[in-house]
Parts: C-alpha cells; sequence; structure tokens
C-alpha cells in the first residue's frame, strides 16, 4: 500500500474509534447533568445515585475519548499537510475555536466536578457539570463545522497565486447549512446512544431484581433499587424517543440537502445508475457495485421512493451516477468521481436500519413499564444489551456514509455556490512522510486502541454491573474539609 | 502590530501556559517512584494534579490548533517533518490520560502498578522529546523550496537536540519536585522538599549550559536578556529550595521556564521554521501565516475567550489550594475483582 492508502486507513481506523466514544460523551454529559440537577431539586437519594452511577460510567468513557482526540488535532498536520496547506486559512480556525470554547471547558470543569462534590456548594457544584456537558456539546459544533466546510466548502474564495483556499466570511463558514442540518443529526444520534445506555442497563438491572427478590417480599432497599431503575428506565427511554424522532427528521433534512450539495454521494447511496424520474428506491441490490454500474441490478425496489426523499416530490427526476460522472470530467477533468458504490449504497443502508431497531427498545421500555409496573422479562433484558450497540454501530456506520461517499474529494466541490473550492484526497497527502511511517503510526495506533479498548469494555461492563452506589450523607462541615471525596 | 507578529507572540503565550502547567505534571508523575513507596503515597502525589491535569494539557491542543489557524505552512512542515518523535509524544499523551484515569478503578495492587508505570513512562518520554523538537526547531532542519522536511528521524538526534531534550527534562523534574514540595504534606513533602533541592541545581547546571549554547549558535543580541532572566529565576528557584520557600522556588521555576519560551521564540524570529537547506526555503512569520482576515477573526476569539480561561483555571487551582497528604484520600471504594 502507498502512503494515500495508508493514511486513509489510519484517518479511517483512528477518526472511527473515536468516535465510538464520542456520542456517550455528549449526550450522558447532559443526562448526567439532569440526573444532578433532580437532585439538587428535590433532594431524593435516587438521583443522586443515579447521578454518580452514570457519572461514573461518563469518567471512564471521557478518559478515552479525550485520549484519542488527541491524535484528531495532530492527525491533520501529520498524514495530510498538504491538505493542510491547502485549507489551513479556513480549516483551522474552527479547531482553535474549538480547543479555545470547548476543549478547556469540559477539561476543567469535568474536574472540578469530579474532585468537588466536598469541596464546592451544592449549587457550583451543580454548575460545574452542566459548563462541563456544554463544553462537550460546543466541541461537536466546532468539529462539525469544521467538516461541513469539506463536504460544502462556503466562505471562501481560491487564490490562484497561492493555490490555496482562503476565508472571506467566518460567519458563513460557521453558518453552513451543511453543519446546521449535520449538526442537530449527530447530536441526536449521540441521545440516542445515551438513552440506550442509561435505559439498557437499567432494563438488565431491573430484570435482575425481579429474580433476586423471587416470591419474597422485598426489602427495603430492593424497593429502592428497583424504584431507582424504573426511573432510570423511562428517562432513558423517553430520551430515545425523543432523540430517535430527532434523528429521522434531521436526516430527512440532512439527504434532502445533500441530493442538492453532493449528487454524486446521493446517487451512490442509491446505487442509481442512471437518471430516473419518479425514481425508485431499492432495498436489495446484487451486482458488483464497486466497479462499474453496468453490473448493478436492483431486485427489490419501492416505486419512486427515491425521488420523494430526494425533494418531497414522487415524480422528480434524480440524477444518477453516470450523468454525473460525466458532467464532472467535463469540468475536473479525466479521472473517476464516484465513491466506492457498495460501501455507500449499503452503509446507508445499514445506518438507517440499525437506527431504526434501537427504537424497538425504547417502545418496548415504555410499554413495560406503564402504570407503575417492573419489568421483568428475560426477553427484555436479552433485547436491551443487544440493543446497546445498536445506535453505535449506526452512528459510526453513518460516518463511514458520508466521508466515503465525498470521495474521490478531500474537499468536495461546492456545486451550489462559488464552484472554485476542491481537492483530491491523492492531493492532500504528506509529501514528507514515508509508506514505512504511516505504517508504523497506523500499526502502532490500532495497538494502542486494541489494548485500551479492552480496558475500556471492562470497566464499563464492571462498573454497569456494580450498580448505583449506596450513598453517603453529604458531608456537613464547611467544604474544604476532610478527605476528598473521590481521589485517583 | 502587524497580525501574524502577534499571533506568533499568541503561539508562544500558548507554549508557555503548557510547559508551565504540564511541566508539573510530568514532573510529579516522573518522580512518583521517588517520593512514594506505597500506593498512599503515590496517590498523594498523583491527586495533587488530579483535578487540574487534564485542564493543563488542553494548552497543547490549543498551541496546536492555533498553529493550523494562524500558521498552517508551519502546521504542515512541522508535524509532517517531525512525524515519529511527534508520534511517540502523542502514544504517550494518549496512554497517560487513560492510565490517571483507570488506575484507581479496580482496587487491585499489580492492576495500580501497571497503570503506575505507564503514568510514569509516558511523562518521561514527552518530557525529553519536547526539548529535542523545539532545539532542532531553533537550530533549524532540512526544508526544500515547496516547504517540505527532507531529513529523517536521525536528523533531529543531533547533540544541540538532545541536549535540548535533557534540559525540558531537567526543568520539568526540578518544577514537579518543587510543586510537590508546595502541595503535600507529611512524609511525602519531606522527600518532595529534599528533592527539589538536589533537582533544582541540577536545572540550573543543564538548563544554563543549554541556554548558553542556543543564545551563542543560534540567536540575536537582545534574548541574552532572556538567558540572563533564565539563569536569575533558576538560580532564585534553588536558593529559595534550600530556604524552604517552595512558593516562592515554583514561582522562580514557572518564571525560568518562561524565559526559556521566550528564548526559543524570540531566536526563531522572524523565522517560524528557519531551513538548514538554504535561508531562502525557510518559513518565517510573513510566508507561513494566514491571511489578514482570518488572523483578524481569531484574535478577536482568542482575546475574548483567552482571559476566561484564565480565570476559570486559576480559580480551579483556588479550589484545590489545600495541601493534600494521606489522611485526605479516602479508601478505595472501586469494585474488586473478587466483588465484580
Amino acid at each position: 500500500m502507498d502512503v494515500l492508502e495508508l493514511a486513509r486507513w489510519q484517518f479511517g481506523i483512528t477518526t472511527v474509534y473515536h468516535f465510538i466514544l464520542v456520542p456517550l460523551t455528549i449526550g450522558l454529559s447532559i443526562l448526567v447533568a439532569i440526573m444532578q440537577t433532580a437532585w439538587v431539586r428535590t433532594g431524593k437519594d435516587s438521583w443522586l445515585r443515579l447521578t454518580k452511577f452514570y457519572g461514573k460510567l461518563l469518567m471512564i468513557n471521557f478518559a478515552l475519548g479525550v485520549a484519542t482526540g488527541i491524535v484528531q488535532e495532530f492527525q491533520f498536520g501529520m498524514n495530510w499537510s498538504e491538505y493542510s496547506r491547502y485549507v489551513g486559512d479556513i480549516f483551522g480556525a474552527p479547531l482553535a475555536m474549538e480547543a479555545l470554547a470547548a476543549f478547556f471547558l469540559e477539561s476543567t470543569f469535568l474536574g472540578l466536578w469530579i474532585f468537588g462534590w466536598d469541596r464546592l456548594s451544592k449549587r457550583v457544584h451543580l454548575a460545574t457539570v452542566w459548563l462541563f456537558a456544554i463544553g462537550t456539546n460546543l466541541s461537536a459544533y466546532f468539529i462539525i463545522a469544521a467538516n461541513s466546510w469539506m463536504q460544502h466548502p462556503v466562505g471562501a474564495v481560491y487564490n490562484p497565486k497561492t493555490g490555496r483556499a482562503e476565508m472571506k466570511d467566518i460567519g458563513a463558514v460557521l453558518s453552513n447549512p451543511t453543519a446546521l442540518t449535520a449538526f442537530p443529526h449527530v447530536i441526536s444520534t449521540a441521545f440516542l446512544v445515551s438513552g440506550t445506555v442509561v435505559a439498557g442497563i437499567a432494563a438488565a438491572w431491573l430484570v435482575a431484581k425481579h429474580h433476586e427478590i423471587g416470591a419474597a417480599k422485598p426489602t427495603k432497599a430492593q424497593t429502592a433499587d428497583r424504584t431507582l431503575y424504573r426511573t432510570a428506565l423511562r428517562f432513558g427511554a423517553v430520551v430515545m424517543l425523543i432523540a430517535g424522532i430527532g434523528v429521522i427528521i434531521t436526516g430527512d433534512l440532512q439527504a434532502k440537502m445533500m441530493f442538492k450539495q453532493q449528487p454524486m454521494k446521493m446517487a451512490a447511496a442509491e446505487a442509481l445508475c442512471q437518471t430516473e424520474t419518479g425514481a425508485q428506491f431499492s432495498l436489495l441490490t446484487i451486482g458488483d457495485l464497486s466497479n462499474s454500474c453496468a453490473d448493478v441490478t436492483h431486485v427489490l425496489t419501492i416505486p419512486k421512493l427515491t425521488s420523494f426523499l430526494a425533494t418531497g416530490d414522487w415524480n422528480s427526476t434524480v440524477t444518477g451516477v453516470e450523468a454525473i460522472q460525466a458532467a464532472d470530467v467535463a469540468k475536473y477533468g479525466k479521472g473517476d468521481y464516484s465513491p466506492n458504490l457498495a460501501v455507500t449504497y449499503w452503509s446507508f443502508r445499514l445506518m438507517i436500519g440499525l437506527g431504526a431497531f434501537s427504537a424497538a427498545l425504547a417502545i418496548a421500555a415504555l410499554w413495560l413499564s406503564r402504570r407503575g409496573a417492573f419489568p421483568h422479562q428475560r426477553w427484555f433484558k436479552r433485547l436491551a444489551l443487544i440493543a446497546i450497540p445498536t445506535p453505535y454501530l449506526a452512528a459510526s456506520i453513518g460516518w463511514i456514509f458520508t466521508e466515503m461517499g465525498r470521495q474521490p474529494w478531500i474537499v468536495a466541490p461546492n456545486p451550489t455556490g462559488v464552484d472554485e473550492i476542491f481537492l483530491l484526497t491523492q492531493s492532500g497527502v504528506s509529501s514528507a512522510v514515508s509508506a514505512g511511517e504511516v505504517l508504523t503510526s497506523m500499526i502502532v495506533f490500532t495497538l494502542i486502541y486494541a489494548v485500551l479498548g479492552v480496558f475500556w469494555y471492562r470497566l464499563m461492563v464492571r462498573y454497569a454491573r456494580l450498580g448505583a452506589p449506596e450513598v453517603e450523607p453529604p458531608n456537613k462541615k464547611d467544604p474544604g474539609d476532610g478527605p476528598l471525596s473521590f481521589a485517583y | 502590530m502587524d497580525l501574524a507578529v502577534v499571533w506568533f507572540i499568541l503561539i508562544a503565550v500558548l507554549w508557555t501556559g503548557y510547559l508551565v502547567l504540564e511541566g508539573f505534571d510530568f514532573g510529579v508523575a516522573m518522580l512518583l517512584p521517588f517520593v512514594a513507596k506505597d500506593d498512599n503515597g503515590r496517590r498523594v502525589a498523583l491527586n495533587t494534579i488530579g483535578p487540574v491535569w487534564d485542564g493543563n494539557e488542553v494548552w497543547l491542543l490549543t498551541a496546536g490548533g492555533a498553529t493550523f489557524a494562524a500558521f498552517p505552512e508551519w502546521y504542515a512542515t512541522l508535524f509532517s517533518g517531525f512525524y515519529l518523535p511527534l508520534l511517540l509524544i502523542l502514544v504517550a499523551l494518549i496512554v497517560r490520560a487513560v492510565a490517571i484515569e483507570y488506575r484507581g478503578k479496580i482496587d487491585d495492587a499489580s492492576w495500580r502498578r501497571r497503570w503506575d508505570w505507564a503514568i510514569i513512562a509516558s511523562a518521561w518520554i514527552p518530557s525529553i522529546l519536547w526539548g529535542v523538537a523545539f532545539a532542532n526547531i531553533i537550530r533549524g532542519v532540512p526544508i526544500d523550496a515547496t516547504s517540505t522536511y527532507t531529513g529523517n528521524f536521525f536528523t533531529l538526534l543531533n547533540p544541540f537536540a538532545l541536549l535540548g531534550g535533557v534540559t525540558t527534562l531537567a526543568l520539568f523534574l526540578s518544577h514537579g519536585a518543587i510543586f510537590l514540595a508546595l502541595k503535600t504534606g507529611g512524609e511525602i513533602r519531606v522527600k518532595a522538599e529534599g528533592l527539589a533541592k538536589r533537582l533544582s541545581l541540577g536545572a540550573v547546571v543543564v538548563a544554563g549550559v543549554w541556554a548558553v549554547w542556543a543564545q551563542v549558535a543560534y540567536s540575536v543580541t537582545w534574548t541574552w536578556a532572556a538567558v540572563g532572566v533564565a539563569a536569575i529565576a533558576l538560580a532564585g528557584a534553588w536558593w529559595f529550595s534550600l530556604k524552604g520557600r517552595f512558593g516562592r522556588a515554583f514561582i522562580a521555576s514557572a518564571v525560568a521556564i518562561v524565559a526559556a519560551v521566550v528564548l526559543i521564540f524570540g531566536s526563531l524570529y522572524p523565522d517560524v521554521m528557519p531551513s538548514t537547506t538554504d535561508a531562502a526555503f525557510s518559513l518565517t512569520v510573513a510566508n507561513a501565516s494566514s491571511t489578514h482576515y482570518t488572523l483578524t477573526v481569531m484574535t478577536w476569539v482568542a482575546g475574548f475567550l483567552t482571559p476566561v480561561v484564565l480565570a476559570y483555571q486559576a480559580w480551579t487551582y483556588w479550589v484545590f489550594r489545600r495541601r493534600l497528604s494521606v489522611s485526605d484520600i479516602p479508601a478505595h471504594s472501586e469494585p474488586t475483582f473478587a466483588k465484580a
């Protein structure tokens, strides 16, 4: 493999890995902040126990998320230095803003939150978890604005003298319509992931508690535990439902926008080779998608649905891969401007399918826990545990779709605005770096991530199995006295 | 003033923040085996940086992001050129972040001991490599007409750079020992004070030699002032350590690191990465910077946010100002292997 292929693999591996951790941090930070707010407001022990329980999982997750995020800040310079030179005038700005506005906020206030339980007053301590949560969400906005610029460059012009893109309007970069639809899509996905984790773990605990109690009369502690997990289950399920609806609405908006902004990506997602009026939506396609359109055969289709998804009109015309390819050749010269059809087509379908599956849990959870009932069915526990990884997979696959679907571009041309900024992925790779160096770093990162991933998983499971901790009565002395309530 | 120059100074400020703050984080971690014999001792030392180390590290990410935004050419040439050392630093930072967070998550001696070694090793590696990197930037590296680094890993391992690595190592060890002497109580404090007295002397010698070498070989006249301030500050850190005045010693040690950054950036200016191939190929403040518009935007953002960040980080240090000793460390409430 050459530098280009290796650098692409490395970016894919490190970024997909990083994004396994990110959604839970984004969503759960807010959910934990809500739990702690409920505790401060009501004074109920159960909310404090839930805060500490899910807060611990959040910390375990955040640590690896931050660690794998460090690479992202430097990887553009290391492997993609020609890209960095070309876009730095624009792309660097949201990255620097992310660090200044968001990373400082989340890291500093997480430290205050973890170590501040007995050092700060209740209200100030509550403010620290909110600032931490706001920081994580803010960081998502800036990085999505940066990524959206690669999908749909705005607010910039090409300077033929320097051969670089130059920023003309930061407002346009930060209010890129692509970012304004991608951000809510990513955030609702993050809440879907987090709601599933909260509800899934609570569901497993409820069923376990039921079998622990058996026919005996539940003790006071057992009743308290059951009530607490039921609260968590319903809380998580409501979050999942709202987030699920958000994912669908924003996904639809994004798809419609993408048909205009990146028609090639969407044509590939539908494996739509020929331009069609009233285009069908394909559920199953056979043939060798990766090479050429000639072999594609749709075997299961819904008539006119693709046209409807693209524009809201069942009879509209959707341009196919071959027509776009011909137009691109005329514009940018000889070359293949279509992404890998198989990856794009299947990742698009998997993303949607997996996302829909996790909604099943939310509905089951709300139904089984209706009118004060405690769910106890074993199948429900199994469903809950299977459901936890599905939104994760959907999120990862969604990113794979949108990044692979942008190929062969690293900065895709903007057909709806000033169409003068674009860069092929192959032109973005570092010239100073050898294949051996990239291979080394790829192997090193992959191995380290694998090892750390095992520890992460074991700790997450261990702490989930430990259950919501008992809480001490709050420290009545002045804040600042007594031992730390938490120490490494 | 030209905005590119403002950003050159701002990036120096960000590196200063990083090296002063993460400097003692690294120092504390490197000294773990020397100040503490048992788990409780190590926990005391580690928890002096517990609430703040993560926020301190963000200064590095911000320096990286700001370089990308304000000097894309510098960012591109530096990080693709210093590939393998940067890889080692990144690996260390990744392992370190996880190790600090995970060490106490399972109540098991061998689990903790392994993570402790990871914490220690991942502090030694960047402490040396940052010095190697900065010394190479001052010294200049082979860069061709397309701003591409043409050397290899071994180009970076020259005597001046290696001494630079020993210098940051010595500075951080001394800085960390003084910080521990200031922030701990009991037996660990006694050990840290003893170490601070010896290590601050070591820092005077090593950093002194390197600074004079850098000044004479690569710098301009006015940075003699920085060398002078660094010398006085390092001697001060040693003197106050001997007198047991560790608050003042810490300030002196921080001033020495500031002076070192002034020396580094002062000797670079107007270059940001001098080329040893041909001076005409050097990256400069002017030719590596972003456009005036981008720099203006970033100046507003940094001008507004940096004071806010400084304020809340300072508040964090105030909240956790107390000395820690063994009695402050709670028992492990984490699950044991048996329980889980």
